[in-house]
């Protein structure tokens, strides 16, 4: 089977071509491009100086999920969010893989430092065909992917919360339904959250894991009106991860040519600077 | 030589008579008697910097006085000094600078080019509790928590255990609520949210003399970035019209919930259409609401509100920007000049963002509240719209014959471009355009080499 990561490129690939084409998503080709490049570039001299091979894949993953989800007032803070984002990956690591979900890294990190840029939660609008777009194309995505149990966890944990609270309120249920109907929430869902290489390592701890950063962003959102609340909670819920799998264990996730892994097996004191000689080998 | 069409006159034309009917705010009138009252529109400026608020909600309320009341959600306790009775000029002036702008241009005679300034006018548009009811309050769960007589209102600060009681209370004391109010009420208690209920004083309106009811303003720190609009859609009869004017330090302002969209903007319109500007916003914005399945907020105006270009209005003095409750003015911001100019430079010392948000709203579309976040973005946007006067007078050379057999067809395009924004009729638009009733076939440029030998 195919890369599951090559299905996500093609689906984060024509969202934002849908996006940039009828939705005011205030993004333009060159600063799309701009972050792909600033991407790629970041990821080929990480894993130079970590001694691998470069692969797009992963880096093309993360400059979509900023170019659809970030925006910037200048070229170059959503720059920054990519060096950043790529940089996090190589450079804040711990057992033998990255701790923040990279993407998500990017946002929070100039979300905190910058009131110039911000994540327009709302433009995805709430019109019905899109979130089933969305929601087909991004199950299309998991259904090829590992892990896909993280996305519905947190589906189903934030249906539950955003019902229960309705129900407490006593509003309609139009209202919950219009929260739900949101593309920003699904490209978490589906895009962000489920990132194998940053969820726990168990099926339990994976379910514990997604239910509290669902919890925690409600929480967020709704308690404390941050309107950010969710990419706050996974971002915050990263270190707890190795905690998760200590009580509850599992197999270690790879993605199929496992170079990295192997690699690092072989060559656990590999420093900034160190060339392989075994660069390639599988 | 080619006729260069440049435009040199940049003069302002503005949208009256589209405010009118500005009238509810977020929340929901009630009446002291079965008098019908109209629920159209409204306008609140909303000056926001981290958590600090001033809320100024205007209205046009044009029934008896004794007639008017209002009963608004606010996320905090307001203390008397919180609450002031603005004026209403300052928003209408906001208004005036926000509001879409026609702008005209002058064909130059295509035999010469000269520079011509033409002005036309910019027009700026008009745009206490007794004991008793204290005890009473108190056996139905509700706490009046203050009382206070500001301008010409009567205001109360309520908070309630119950909405059940709430409404008891209020109906009892003769606020009229529209059904289905209940749920509402209890959804904003349960969000820890109290209620400002305010109604006119008619011995303090009398002395004031006042003619029409001053706009109410609140000031309160709250993280709470929005606006209350649900009791609105329970009483309102079919859609509401409601206009924000977010004042920020940092950039736009743009709905978290629902998508913020741009009104069109800079297009070509027949010439005619100045005759029918309002109208034509009018139909402009309906047209686009429908098009967006009437569930977007649309921006209409994004600027610094330093300066303008084109004006529509001057920008807003520090004296009055202060008096909407921007309050991390500079004090030596520098006065405004009298008169208005077609077009005013920077003045960075105002460091004060406008976005007009407009959104036509209703229960169906739009089922929770407006939730709001400032972004980084300092974009100028505008609603700005060009008619484009042909030259009339005498033009006797080749670049003139060119440029006159493609009016036709330029004031064609623009007849089109009108009707796909508004979704007018084109047929009756090429009527009061005095445009040819049939579509104009485009022109085929003559070839170049005619006008290589020209005495051949």
């Amino acid at each position: 089977m195919a890369d599951p990561r090559v299905f996500q490129i093609a689906a984060l690939g024509g969202l934002t071509a849908y996006g940039m084409s009828a939705l005011d998503l205030e993004l333009s080709v060159d600063r799309f491009l701009l972050v792909v490049g600033a991407a790629l570039a970041t990821e080929g001299l990480g894993r130079w100086l970590r001694g691998e091979r470069f692969d797009p894949r992963s880096p093309l993953i993360t400059a979509f999920s900023l170019s659809l989800l970030l925006r910037a007032a200048s070229p170059w803070l959503a720059t920054l969010a990519a060096v950043l984002a790529i940089g996090s990956k190589h450079l804040l690591r711990a057992r033998g893989s990255h701790v923040f979900n990279p993407a998500n890294f990017g946002i929070v990190v100039l979300l905190l430092v910058t009131d110039q840029a911000w994540v327009s939660a709302g433009q995805w609008g709430h019109a019905a065909i899109l979130t089933l777009a969305l929601a087909g194309v991004g199950q299309l995505v998991i259904h090829r992917a590992a892990r896909s149990d993280v996305t519905w966890a947190f589906l189903a944990a934030w249906v539950a919360l955003s019902f229960g609270r309705a129900s407490w309120l006593g509003d309609p249920w139009a209202i919950p339904l219009h929260q739900l109907e949101n593309g920003a929430l699904l490209i978490f869902a589906f895009f962000m959250i489920s990132d194998p290489r940053t969820t726990p390592r168990s099926r339990a701890g994976r379910l514990v894991y997604a239910a509290g950063v669902a919890t925690a962003g409600f929480v967020l959102r709704f308690g404390f009106y941050e309107p950010n609340g969710l990419l706050f909670a996974l971002f915050a819920a990263a270190p707890f991860v190795p905690l998760l799998d200590r009580w509850l264990p599992g197999p270690v996730f790879r993605w199929a040519p496992v170079l990295e892994e192997k690699f690092h097996a072989s060559h656990p004191a590999s420093a900034p600077g160190f060339l392989p000689l075994a660069r390639g080998v599988r | 030589m080619r006729p260069i069409l440049r435009p040199l006159l940049v003069s302002c034309l503005l949208l009256a008579g589209f405010a009118e009917g500005a009238l509810a705010f977020c929340g929901f009138y009630v009446a002291k008697a079965d008098t019908k009252l109209w629920n159209q529109a409204s306008q609140v400026v909303l000056v926001r910097d981290g958590d600090r608020t001033v809320l100024t909600m205007a209205n046009d309320f044009k029934g008896d006085p004794k007639e008017f009341a209002i009963v608004i959600p606010v996320p905090t306790f307001l203390e008397r000094e919180q609450i002031h009775v603005g004026d209403r000029a300052v928003i209408d002036h906001l208004d005036g600078y926000t509001s879409p702008r026609l702008v005209e241009y002058f064909d130059e005679d295509p035999c010469r080019v000269v520079d011509r300034m033409h002005t036309l006018s910019a027009v700026a548009p008009s745009g206490a509790m007794a004991e008793g009811g204290m005890k009473r309050a108190r056996s139905l769960g509700v706490t009046i928590e203050a009382s206070y007589t500001v301008g010409e209102y009567d205001i109360l600060i309520l908070s309630a255990k119950e909405s059940s009681g709430l409404e008891t209370w209020l109906t009892e004391s003769g606020y009229r609520l529209p059904e289905g109010a209940g749920p509402v009420l209890g959804s904003y208690l349960k969000q820890g949210m109290r209620f400002f209920v305010a109604k006119v004083n008619l011995e303090e309106q009398g002395k004031a003399g006042y003619q029409t009811l001053r706009p109410l303003q609140v000031a309160y720190e709250s993280p709470k970035f929005m606006l209350p609009i649900r009791l609105g859609t329970v009483n309102g009869d079919g859609p509401q019209e409601l206009f924000i004017y977010a004042l920020t330090r940092t950039g736009r302002v743009e709905t978290t919930n629902y998508r913020t969209v741009k009104l069109p903007t800079g297009m070509n319109l027949p010439v005619a259409t100045k005759e029918r500007f309002g109208e034509f916003y009018k139909a402009l914005f309906s047209e686009q609401t429908r098009r967006e399945n009437a569930e977007v907020v649309f921006l209409e105006y994004a600027w610094d509100m330093g300066w303008c270009d084109p004006c529509a209005a001057d920008p807003l003095s520090a004296k009055e920007l202060r008096e909407l409750g921007v309050f991390w003015l500079d004090e030596n911001a520098p006065p405004d000049g009298p008169g208005i100019a077609p077009r005013r430079m920077p003045s960075p010392a105002q460091n004060v963002f406008v976005s007009r948000l407009h959104v036509r709203y209703d229960r169906d579309h739009f089922p929770e509240d407006l939730r709001f976040q400032e972004t980084g973005d300092r974009t100028n946007f505008q609603g700005r719209y060009v008619l484009q006067h042909a030259w009339t007078g005498e033009a006797e050379c080749p670049a003139a014959k060119e440029y006159l057999s493609g009016l036709p067809e330029r004031q064609d395009k623009e007849a089109q471009t009108l009707a796909t924004l508004t979704g007018w009729d084109i047929g009756e638009i090429r009527g009061w355009a005095g445009l040819s009733s049939t579509p104009v076939e485009p022109v085929e440029p003559e070839p170049w080499w005619k006008r290589l030998w020209p005495d051949q």
